[in-house]
């Protein structure tokens, strides 16, 4: 039996120190550092990496929110102190490549900062996974727990629509040898999960209907019995769709990042 | 006779182009009213967007049905209009069929009767695909057709720019078979054309036993009818949701180049940020002049969102694709595409009237989109997605939004929290910074080996 290696996950602050550069930056996001769920994405991602052989640092307690939610609410000032105290550290580091697991921190840092000075190269953690697999870097050959396993995929609006991303996670749940089926609605046609816009963070509006629960019963649709999200906030939603619906014993909400992880029985 | 004819379509020529043209320049002098915005960049880039998506159609054929109906229509308005210049030249120099003359030979050439042919096909396509479509808004009852906004007059206005173009088809096709009577009875004036097969079988039938005084009066009136109908169509539609016809084109040329997800950055909070964390900026001379934060009122949009609303042909496909409105909220992007124009309408009314500083006391966020509206978006860009004419309703959302946020600080109780969290411990949720961290001690753990935050 092989053993499990020991995970860690270096600070910029502690790699400067040893005078060291990491290949990329991993961005955590408030959801990866806080929400309990998504913590377990954060670790999942780290693992593969780590098996991968990928140099990367993270800023630990000094990073903080993008300001994606400010800004998304209207609040553009907040939004602005946000973005100017992240580059600040960003480049202080001399960061130049940063992997996102949130679709939301990956948007705004890619799309937004260079308007405040902050340009680095920025990829979602799906495609970055997919590039690893592609090089050879992730080998997927070895880990076939998830084959034939019945997985929908949910497109987060920020990662598809806004960015156009919508091959790498779904190339990821291919290379499990999973059987990927699709909602009535996805790719560019893919339906929100009502979260996005700062909705997250405030009671929905009236109406007949909650969206994440809209959205779960079309995942639900495709019988599939693990629906893969890419981002923090579908998955809070799609979750609570599945609870709204009792269907938590049988259908599992999971990141792409932990179905790889899992495939290799990490 | 010939004379007076040609005197009245002067006349009624002039006077079109006139209405047609002062409405075009309000239109003009009212999306103008709007904030200036550099949309100049890239023009290859621009052409091309022009070129697919308005030119050729391609974002219509995400829905194959009605993107075959609406380009038999589409190519029939660009090719018929060939026929309305023959009209026009016919109608000042008091010839008839002025093309026919100076293509050559009719029967030697045999393009004139081509063309005539063609028009016929298309004006029968273009009658069929009208009929479809409506049937399709008031007996199938397509669902994006209908909803709140779609109130008495977007409807009335809908089916009678239907009416218009299938009873305009039909004063050609019926022009066309009169003429081809009196062709073939050598009536002198009626210059041979070929066979025009669409009226020839179709509306000729039922003129044969007509006499030539009669097929001549026929002939006439739809003539001017048609002609007449066009100009009056023209002007029709630059007071309708039809404006797309024209504005498709500039408003996909103009359209945003930039990825979806990025919002359109606020400079004069970029100065002011810079300022307060000491961060040094390029000095601009021009004193910068104090403007409201975010959009109250369609003033305070660009230029661009104004253009979309007057673009807009309230088909109805980003609503059908909204998911607040699909799951029973208030939102509605057509909505808000059709409460902006209506807005800028009675602003360019009231400032015809009363002059540039003539105020209302209404404002297009309060009197016209609600708050409930905009709360109720996900900026999910389907909207946008699903527009055939790039027309972009989050941008506006956006812009009402940072008003409300900033200016009147009425963002929802939950929003305002989630801005005190931010701003005391960098995070939307309510954790201490001090806490970011915390979720590496978990690395290790399903190999029971906790290792310590900071090795």
């Amino acid at each position: 039996m092989v053993e499990k290696p020991t995970y860690s996950a270096p600070t910029m602050a502690e790699l400067a120190q040893k005078g060291e550069t990491p290949e990329v930056l991993l961005w955590i996001g408030c959801a990866g550092a806080f929400d309990e769920r998504y913590k377990k994405v954060t670790i999942a991602f780290i693992k593969i990496l780590t098996v991968a052989g990928v140099k990367f640092g993270v800023l630990g307690e000094e990073e903080s929110c993008t300001g994606d939610p400010a800004r998304r609410a209207g609040n553009e000032f907040l939004f602005q102190m946000q973005a100017a105290a992240n580059i600040q550290i960003l480049n202080g580091y001399g960061i130049k490549k940063i992997i996102a697991a949130c679709p939301h921190c990956f948007n705004t840092i890619k799309n937004e900062y260079p308007d405040f000075g902050g340009s680095y190269e920025v990829l979602h953690h799906s495609e970055f996974l997919q590039e690893l697999i592609e090089t050879g870097q992730l080998k997927m050959e070895d880990g076939d727990s998830l084959k034939n396993e019945k997985i929908t995929y949910h497109d987060s609006c920020y990662l598809g629509r806004s960015n156009q991303v919508y091959d790498a996670p779904r190339q990821l749940i291919e290379s499990l040898q999973a059987d990927l089926v699709e909602m009535e609605r996805h790719r560019q046609n893919g339906f929100c999960c009502g979260a996005g816009g700062a909705q997250m963070f405030k009671e929905p509006e009236k109406g007949a209907k909650d969206i994440n629960v809209d959205r779960t019963e079309e995942a639900l649709e495709t019988h599939a019995k693990i629906i893969a999200t890419a981002c923090p906030f579908c998955m809070t939603m799609m979750s609570d769709g599945v609870k709204n619906k009792e269907q938590e014993e049988e259908v599992k909400v999971m990141d792409i990042a932990e179905l790889i992880a899992k495939s290799k029985n990490l | 006779m010939i004379v007076f004819q040609q005197v009245s379509f002067l006349i009624v020529l002039v006077l079109g182009a006139y209405f047609f043209f002062r409405r075009v320049m309000r239109i003009r002098n009212n999306i103008l009213m709007g904030q200036n915005e550099d949309r100049t960049d890239q023009p290859t880039k621009r052409l091309r967007s022009m070129l697919l998506i308005a030119f050729g159609q391609k974002k219509m054929f995400k829905k194959p049905i009605p993107a075959l109906l609406h380009l038999m229509v589409y190519v029939g308005f660009l090719v018929i209009n060939i026929e309305v210049l023959e009209f026009i030249l016919d109608g000042i120099s008091g010839n008839h069929r002025t093309f026919a003359g100076l293509l050559g030979n009719v029967r030697l050439t045999g393009v004139y009767t081509i063309a005539l042919n063609i028009f016929e096909f298309l004006a029968l396509a273009v009658i069929i695909s009208c009929l479809f479509f409506l049937i399709r808004r008031n007996i199938y009852k397509v669902n994006r057709f209908g909803g709140l906004e779609m109130t008495n007059w977007p409807k009335l206005d809908a089916n009678l720019i239907l009416i218009f173009e299938i009873v305009l088809m039909f004063a050609i096709l019926t022009m066309n078979a009169a003429d081809q009577i009196l062709q073939s009875r050598d009536v002198a004036g009626f210059p041979t054309t070929g066979f025009m097969g669409f009226s020839g079988f179709l509306v000729m039938p039922l003129f044969q036993s007509m006499d030539s005084g009669m097929l001549i009066a026929i002939e006439r009136i739809a003539w001017w009818l048609h002609i007449i109908g066009i100009f009056a169509f023209a002007i029709y539609v630059t007071y309708s949701k039809h404006l797309h016809i024209f504005l498709a084109f500039p408003n996909t040329y103009y359209s945003n180049l930039m990825p979806v997800g990025k919002i359109k950055n606020m400079p004069e909070v970029t100065k002011e940020v810079n300022m307060m964390m000491g961060i040094p900026t390029e000095e601009t001379d021009s004193p910068t002049e104090i403007k409201r934060l975010g959009a109250k009122d369609v003033r305070d949009l660009s230029w661009k969102n104004l253009m979309d609303a007057y673009t807009c042909t309230e088909c109805g496909r980003c609503t059908a694709e909204c998911p607040a409105n699909q799951t029973g909220k208030k939102l509605s992007p057509r909505k808000i595409m059709m409460d902006t124009r209506d807005r800028v309408e009675s602003l360019g009314d009231l400032f015809a009237k009363q002059g540039k500083e003539a105020d209302d006391g209404k404002s297009l966020l309060g009197d016209f989109i609600s708050k409930e509206e905009i709360f109720a978006c996900t900026s999910c860009n389907a909207c946008v997605e699903a527009c055939p004419v790039m027309i972009d309703p989050l941008s506006i959302i956006l812009q009402l939004r940072r008003y409300m946020s900033m200016e009147e600080s009425s963002a929802p109780a939950d929003w305002n929290a989630m801005f005190a969290n931010m701003e005391t411990s960098f995070s939307p949720w309510k954790f201490p910074p001090s806490d970011r961290f915390k979720w590496a001690d978990d690395l290790n753990d399903q190999s029971g080996q906790k290792s310590p935050q900071n090795p």
